[in-house]
């Protein structure tokens, strides 16, 4: 065959790939790469240690390098505002959203990190269980917790999660989000069975993630390939060229559209495809569970946003009555039902299930343009929940007794007399997921109204309201809980732990308060983020 | 091309597949049927590149069965943790998560 082709060259051409603008990418996953061979060379003795170094400072530098990429982004010109734009030969887009979100989810990275190294709470040892292989209860169980053997695998893991979550949020064609989703979502369901104590729920839990998550993935995949087949490429600019077009075979993308709103749906938690959240955040490692609800729900909106503003953007009457319905469905599904619970990780489960219906709340508006666009609400939102679900989870890993963390609610009765610091914050991250004033949670439910009313989603804000009044009864029902009730028993105890937990704590207390009083600087640079570019 | 029979076959096979996932009760054929769904997308992803006269397709389709090969190896390695706690890869059995 060569000999029948003389002179022929290949046609190949080398890709043209701009490293600077993706290096935040390319850290997060060096990093991951890194963990897997300190794992494989450095001594068992300081494994964990150089991992929890490693991560951390991985996560720092592309969070300054995707401060860099930021300030770096050439406006684009249009009628509306936007930055940045597709690189790497149109694999990933760059733009001013996609920033916002990397900052974001390398924020939420650095404090899971800090919820992963803390070994305080279980006497020297991870949060992690010692050896995944050996059965709960086993003597090999036993044997590999007296030797302080530990998983620090979960790092290299958390950090593969980072960077699909980060990929899933630039992506730039239908085939590289499936790719991102798989690999922010493989890490995620090992990190959940890896539970120190209770570990039947924490592999029943893991177990239920993957079947359930591979099954919405597989739909998500059948959607890409319908849309596919109907535009011809994966493409989102051009599958919007496709649809603006209007040309043939409007049921297949009709049916590919609404399979990969499935796929979508499920990772972000909406009603009706939910029932995977409460198990699996009550199943999971606290610490995981943190990070999972902050990350997950972040890049997979801002992926599903980028999908159906830009490439479904022609046919958004097509869509827009479902994601109405859902809305309404999740936001009332999951302030109701959260009342009911009796467990505090499964509370903050369906809170989280509420909080998806408000952000497609904001996605149903459709704004663009100038002040609030429903892009620059859902940042917003994301950032302002995502600080305050991790500061609860956190919380959540401090309340103890002798089988590990103590869930049930009636055992945090009086927690306000036990521990007053620890009581007061957990009630900051609850008025602040009640959007009461003062805190991220009320600019975030106003924005994201805010963006709905102007794209003429009333009704959809008038429900948001009643949801969120029935959700206030219950947050205000735990903070009385808290500090009036009389403690069961001995009371809830607070155990002690290291500064990594403090810390996070801390600052997820402080951006709650900060993006509360002072939203303006975040609010302005959410909006000058503007729209996605294809 | 006629791309209807190769789509009407892939659209059977995703259809058995997602049954067989919401019908089955032990852990391995669950996920076999998810395998399955899988493979349905790769028979619509060829065939739609054949029909739109380009190979992203095509490729397409490798990347996913990369996918599924690590999909199997995170799969496989929680199934058998579960079944050797329990004895049993029933989905059924495992129902401590509840109310």
């Amino acid at each position: 065959m060569l000999a029948a082709l003389p002179g022929a060259r290949s046609p190949i051409d080398a890709p043209d790939i701009d490293y600077g603008t993706i290096s935040p990418l390319l850290i997060v996953l060096g990093v991951a790469v890194a963990g897997v061979l300190v794992e494989a060379f450095v001594p068992r003795a300081y494994r964990f240690v150089s991992q929890v170094g490693l991560a951390a400072v991985g996560v720092v530098a592309a969070f300054g390098a995707t401060v860099w990429v930021g300030t770096d982004l050439a406006p684009v010109e249009g009628d509306v505002t936007a930055r940045g734009g597709p690189t790497a030969m149109g694999a990933l887009s760059v733009d001013g959203p996609a920033v916002v979100t990397w900052a974001m989810l390398l924020f939420f990275g650095l404090l899971g990190v800090l919820l992963f190294a803390e070994r305080r709470l279980e006497g020297g040892l991870s949060v992690f269980t010692s050896q995944a292989a050996t059965p709960p209860g086993s003597v090999d169980e036993r044997r590999a917790t007296r030797l302080r053997i530990e998983h620090s695998e979960v790092f290299p893991l958390a950090m593969f999660a980072l960077a699909g979550m980060m990929f899933f949020a630039s992506a730039n064609d239908l085939l590289g989000m499936f790719v991102a989703l798989e690999v922010l979502s493989l890490p995620l369901y090992l990190m959940c069975g890896l539970a120190r104590r209770r570990r039947l729920l924490s592999q029943e839990a893991a177990m239920k993630y993957f079947l359930l998550g591979a099954f919405s993935s597989a739909f998500f995949l059948y959607g890409i390939a319908l849309v596919y087949g109907y535009a011809g490429s994966f493409d989102l600019a051009e599958i919007s060229t496709a649809v603006s077009n209007r040309i043939e075979g409007q049921t297949i993308l009709l049916a590919g559209m609404a399979l990969i709103l499935v796929g979508l749906l499920f990772k972000v938690a909406a009603v009706p495809f939910h029932a995977w959240t409460p198990d699996v955040y009550q199943g999971a490692p606290t610490p995981v569970t943190a990070f999972m609800a902050a990350g997950t729900k972040a890049a997979a909106f801002i992926a599903m946003l980028r999908i159906f503003f830009v490439a479904f953007g022609g046919a958004r009457w097509d869509w827009a009555p479902t994601v109405w319905a859902i809305a309404i469905v999740t936001m009332l599904f999951g302030a109701v039902v959260s009342i009911a619970q009796t467990d505090v990780k499964r509370m903050l489960a369906y809170s989280s299930i509420a909080h998806a219906g408000f952000l497609l709340v904001a996605m149903a508006g459709m704004v663009s343009g100038d002040g609030v666009t429903s892009v620059s609400a859902v940042l917003f939102y994301l950032i302002a929940y995502g600080a305050a679900v991790i500061g609860a989870f956190a919380v959540v890993t401090l309340v103890r007794d002798a089988g590990g963390e103590t869930t049930h609610l009636s055992r945090w009765a009086g927690l306000g007399k036990e521990s007053p610091v620890v009581a007061v914050a957990f009630t900051i991250f609850l008025l602040s997921f009640a959007g009461i004033p003062l805190t991220g949670g009320f600019i975030g439910k106003w924005t994201v109204f805010a963006a709905a009313w102007e794209g003429g989603a009333w009704p959809l804000v008038v429900v948001g309201v009643v949801a969120s009044a029935i959700a206030l009864f219950f947050y205000v029902r735990v903070v009385v809980l808290l500090f009036f009730a009389a403690p069961q028993g001995d009371g809830p105890s607070v155990a002690v732990p290291s500064p990594l937990t403090w810390s996070v704590v801390g600052i997820a207390v402080a951006v709650t308060i900060v993006l509360g009083v002072l939203p303006d600087s975040l609010l302005d640079l959410v909006q000058q983020a503007g729209a996605f570019v294809r | 091309m006629n791309v209807e029979p190769f789509i009407g076959l892939s659209a059977l096979l995703f259809t058995i597949g997602a049954v067989g996932v919401l019908v089955r009760r032990n852990a391995i054929i669950v996920f076999m049927c998810v395998e399955l769904m899988l493979n349905a997308c790769n028979l619509a992803f060829v065939t739609f590149a054949r029909a739109n006269g380009n190979l992203d397709g095509q490729i397409a389709a490798f990347f996913v069965m990369v996918v599924a090969a690590a999909e199997v190896v995170v799969g496989l390695a929680i199934i058998v943790s579960i079944y050797r706690t329990r004895r049993s890869a029933s989905v059924d059995d495992a129902s401590l998560l509840k109310l």
